[in-house]
């Protein structure tokens, strides 16, 4: 099998037989982005030189047997709202077109001191918000399994790229399923840690008590692998988990024999695809199958979940992008005849659509005589589904739903609607709101060849029985391995 | 007349070596944007982490200042658009501000008088701008120094529970001290570490509800807050006077023209929407630290005037002066305890030396003489070996030159001409040039003893001892003491 197709695990053993060097390998990959990115768009930028230099002094670390970590020599992709020292970070926005920041984010630096090759930064909507790429500054992210469909979004970009080998391995963000949606539409592994678990520092904000970092992966190994090399405590994170993580890797192998897993009702019905349903279906069936025991349970608030989400997310974002006006870094408008002509321009012209009209939302939902109605009243129901969850977690060790209510949809089929749009994150943004773990396994495919995704989620701190129970499903299912049929150049 | 009703909205930086939320330094007068670093620049993806040091100190303020502290408390964010202030919201407490319900007592008049203290809370400070022309909208450009962004600040809000400018006044200096006391703050107004917003209504005396206010800003001293507000009661009062309402709006002091000017009304007032900071943590304290915090705090100004007048005598007086300035009152102490005779210390030090600091226009605590120096003197002056005249232009030479008392009266002659033998001989002079007045001293004209005694100093460059001179004189014309 060529190298871009195997997962991380798989190349570990390769570095460490000597039978592959991390040069060639990185170099494999630069080759296989040249072929298939030009149809793809999951890049926004190539760190060939600085990539190929890490490989090589991880090379010698594998050679010399000195700090030899499961990710040294094996390149990741970051998502372009992860700041990395020196290389443009641009959360796909003309606001930040040419910020290249003075820092690493804290996953970077962890990844770097492991000695995994940064290769490159990755496609995604604009500031993190969107639901299917289309609304980065600078260009279309393709689903590989069919280049007329959308990546899913917004960590389209990452999806796109571990799905066609254009990558090991990505970091993406995920604030209301931005790993997770485009990892289901694009048939790989995605996953959202426990709030707190994975430092925030440097992951330019969206939302800030909804944000984390998580893997995006070929396969759950690979998750478990690379959550484990970036999650720990940090002290320049206030919101950062204190103590020692857990082991992920530990109860892989473990299966599902004596699990409880909860099916939602709330999350199957309404608006659910009718090939989604039958996947997941599907893969209940296997789960039982495989020795779970798998029931309904009832989460009545995440019916408002969508719409806490919208405002919660949209008062932080408001607010965390207040700092984009022109002044210090980025964008500044040449209309600058004063202070405010200059604030006002530089973001009417700085942002795209979609982030205007977020921030447009949350101004209003925190402006005086509408807190209480809107900002208020959301952080109750955030509390309200907290309860559901954690009521279901007394009967369940895990739950499952579908990932995305529909599988990848066409260019501008939704660009137009941004209500339509916000509906695909309607079954991933509970576990956001409820700070919960959470992980999208792909579960089949559509008629038309799109891959399903389906989602476990755990409460807070259960990633171990995360891995596990999305690790007895993939390996029984089979679907992991499967591949877009993607023409190289 | 109207009754005046003035609150105050203080803003002290905290006396920390580092920022609130990174580890820059907040050192003072450091060139232009060389204390940043991304975190205080709210680069994107970087994060705020508390300095405990900064919690710590405003907790020692709100418990010098007598408030409640609150177990839990939370940051919000104070959003709005100014090219001084990163991240367009500044870091502050809105609804759960660590201190409350606090009080201060102040003398006014002879009479003690009690400010409630509503609030402190803990924020960051913004950068600092400097406009080409009046203001930001005037200017052709802004520069703007990062330096002080994040520079730990306590708010101190008080209840409207002062009434005159004057009060206004000798509030803040009460509160200057208090915050000096507790180490909180160098409370410098010069360099902008301490700032003060005043609110002043008027009102009929006996009404009971408040009136529209103005809020004044740009009050660079203490000085220019009692004048701002002496105008703002002329202004209001003649608008109260010709029967119309005060409008409600913020107001700019200027100094030079000892005007106070509008800036915005009540209706261009901006929503700021508070919400909670999600990248903080509540902050949540114990009971034993605030315990330790209360513990550690040093003895406060008017703890310290109870214990003056009860430890050394003094007259509530003299304990209220001394402590004033806990740089004079560790002088007393200090002086006293090398020479005793509080009293004589407290004289000393709140009139002579007090003069020489106003004089020279230092802080106390720049004083270039130490208690020691003043023991010393003293010692000088009990000893007989210079008259308590001759002590005071001493004083001002080792104000000025840094020696000692007793070096000073050496190199310049200056003891007292105690030797009788010498004496009688000037005395004997005095009495033969003088007959007219030696006459009326004999005729029993007590005061012409007095010419006589002077004509002595005068020729001994005022170093006899006068005690002396006055005896002998009276021994050679009345034959007795
Ligand atoms: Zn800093």
């Amino acid at each position: 099998m060529e190298l871009y197709a195997l997962p991380a695990h798989a190349l570990r053993q390769m570095l460490d037989r000597g039978e592959i060097s991390s040069v060639e390998l990185t170099k494999s990959l630069i080759e296989r982005i040249e072929a298939v990115d030009g149809a793809i768009g999951s890049y926004l930028a190539i760190r060939v030189e600085e990539a190929l230099k890490e490989a090589e002094e991880a090379d010698r670390r594998i050679r010399e047997q000195r700090d030899v970590g499961p990710l040294t020599g094996i390149p990741v992709s970051l998502k372009d709202n992860i700041c990395t020292e020196g290389t443009r970070t641009t959360c796909a926005s003309r606001m930040l077109e040419n910020f290249v920041p003075p820092y690493d984010a804290t996953v970077v630096a962890r990844l770097k001191a492991q000695g995994a090759p940064i290769l490159g930064k990755l496609n995604m909507d604009e500031f993190a918000m969107g639901s299917s790429t289309e609304t980065s500054a600078f260009k279309l992210t393709r689903n590989p399994w069919n280049l007329e469909r959308v990546p899913g979004g917004s960590s389209g970009g990452p999806a796109a790229a571990v799905a066609a080998g254009a990558t090991v391995m990505a970091l993406g963000s995920d604030t209301g399923g931005s790993i997770r949606q485009p990892a289901a539409l694009c048939g790989v592994v995605g996953m959202k840690p426990t709030y707190g678990l994975v430092s925030r520092f440097g992951l330019v904000a969206f939302a800030s008590s909804l944000d984390q970092i998580g893997p995006m992966t070929k396969d759950v190994k690979d998750a478990a692998l690379l959550l484990s090399a970036i999650a720990a405590h940090d002290p320049l994170d206030s919101t950062s988990i204190p103590g020692d993580r857990a082991d992920f890797l530990a109860e892989l192998d473990r299966g599902v024999e004596g699990l409880v897993i909860g099916l939602p009702v709330e999350m199957l019905g309404e608006g659910v695809a009718p090939e989604v349903r039958e996947a997941v279906n599907a893969a209940v069936g296997v789960l039982e199958g495989l020795g779970a025991r798998v029931e309904e349970v009832s989460l009545p608030h995440v019916r408002y979940a969508l719409a806490a989400y919208a405002v919660i997310a949209t008062a932080e974002a408001s607010s965390n992008l207040g700092r984009f006006d022109g002044v210090r870094y980025g964008f500044r408008s040449r209309e600058d005849a004063d202070v405010v002509t200059m604030f006002e321009t530089t973001r009417a012209q700085g942002f795209g659509a979609e982030v205007k009209r977020r921030i447009m939302l949350g101004t209003y939902a925190l402006s005086a005589g509408y807190y209480d109605a809107y900002y208020l009243k959301a952080l109750k129901v955030r509390t309200l589904i907290r309860r559901d969850f954690e009521k279901a977690f007394e009967r369940c060790h895990l739950l499952v739903t579908p990932t995305s209510p529909t599988v990848a949809f066409r260019f501008g089929e939704k660009a137009d609607n941004p209500v339509a749009m916000y509906q695909s994150d309607r079954l991933t943004v509970p576990a956001n709101l409820a700070g919960i773990p959470a992980i999208s396994v792909p579960c089949g495919v559509s008629q038309d060849g799109l891959p399903i995704g389906l989602q476990f989620m755990a409460p807070a701190l259960a990633e171990p029985v995360l891995f596990r129970a999305a690790a007895a499903y993939e390996a029984a299912a089979g679907w992991a391995s499967m591949r877009p049929p993607l023409e190289v150049k | 007349m109207y009754e005046v009703i003035i609150g105050l909205e203080i803003h002290a930086e905290l006396l920390t070596d580092s920022k609130i939320w990174c580890g820059c330094s907040t050192r003072f007068g450091a060139d232009a944007n060389t204390q940043v670093c991304p975190i205080c620049l709210g680069l994107p993806g970087t994060l705020p982490v508390l300095n405990e040091r900064a919690l710590e100190l405003a907790v020692k303020a709100g418990l010098a200042l007598g408030c409640e502290i609150n177990r839990f408390s939370k940051f919000d964010r104070k959003n709005y658009f100014y090219p001084d202030l990163p991240k367009a919201y500044q870091i502050s407490q809105y609804d759960l501000p660590l201190c409350r319900n606090g009080a201060v007592e102040f003398e006014a008049n002879g009479e003690i008088r009690r400010v409630r203290i509503n609030r402190v809370h803990l924020e960051e400070e913004a950068g600092k701008s400097v406009h080409s022309g009046d203001n930001i909208m005037g200017s052709e450009y802004s520069l703007i120094d990062y330096n002080r962004g994040g520079v730990p600040l306590i708010e101190i809000v008080t209840e409207p529970d002062l009434r005159s400018p004057e009060e206004a006044r000798l509030f803040m200096e009460k509160l200057r001290t208090i915050l000096l006391y507790a180490g909180v703050s160098d409370c410098r107004m010069e360099e902008g570490s301490l700032r003060v917003d005043a609110n002043i209504s008027l009102r009929p005396f006996g009404e009971t509800e408040l009136r529209e206010r103005a809020e004044v800003k740009n009050l660079n001293s203490f000085r220019a807050l009692q004048r701002a507000l002496e105008y703002e009661v002329r202004r209001q009062s003649a608008i109260l006077d010709a029967g119309q309402r005060v409008e409600q709006d913020t107001r700019h002091w200027n100094d030079q023209k000892g005007v106070t000017i509008s800036m915005r009304s009540k209706e261009d007032a901006e929503d700021y929407r508070y919400f909670p900071d999600p990248d903080l943590v509540p902050v949540v304290l114990t009971e034993e630290q605030i315990e330790t915090w209360r513990r550690e705090l040093p003895e406060l100004p008017d703890q310290k005037a109870a214990r003056f007048i009860s430890q050394y005598g003094l007259p509530a007086y003299d304990a209220r002066v001394l402590t004033s300035s806990k740089a004079m009152a560790d002088f007393f102490e200090a002086a006293v305890e090398r020479f005793g005779e509080p009293k004589t210390v407290s004289n000393w030090v709140m009139v002579e030396v007090q003069r020489l600091v106003n004089e020279a226009g230092i802080e106390f605590d720049a004083l270039p003489i130490g208690p020691g120096d003043l023991a010393g003197l003293l010692e000088l002056v009990k000893r007989g070996t210079i008259s308590n005249n001759v002590g005071k232009e001493v004083l001002e030479e080792m104000f000025k030159t840094g020696k000692s008392a007793a070096d000073i009266v050496k190199e310049r002659g200056l003891e007292q001409i105690s030797d009788t033998g010498e004496l009688e001989a000037i005395v004997e002079q005095v009495i033969a040039e003088n007959p007219g007045p030696v006459q009326d001293v004999r005729d029993g004209k007590e005061k012409a003893i007095g010419f006589l005694v002077g004509q002595v100093m005068k020729l001994t460059k005022g170093k006899a001892n006068p005690k002396m001179v006055n005896e002998l004189l009276r021994q050679k014309l009345t034959g007795g003491a």
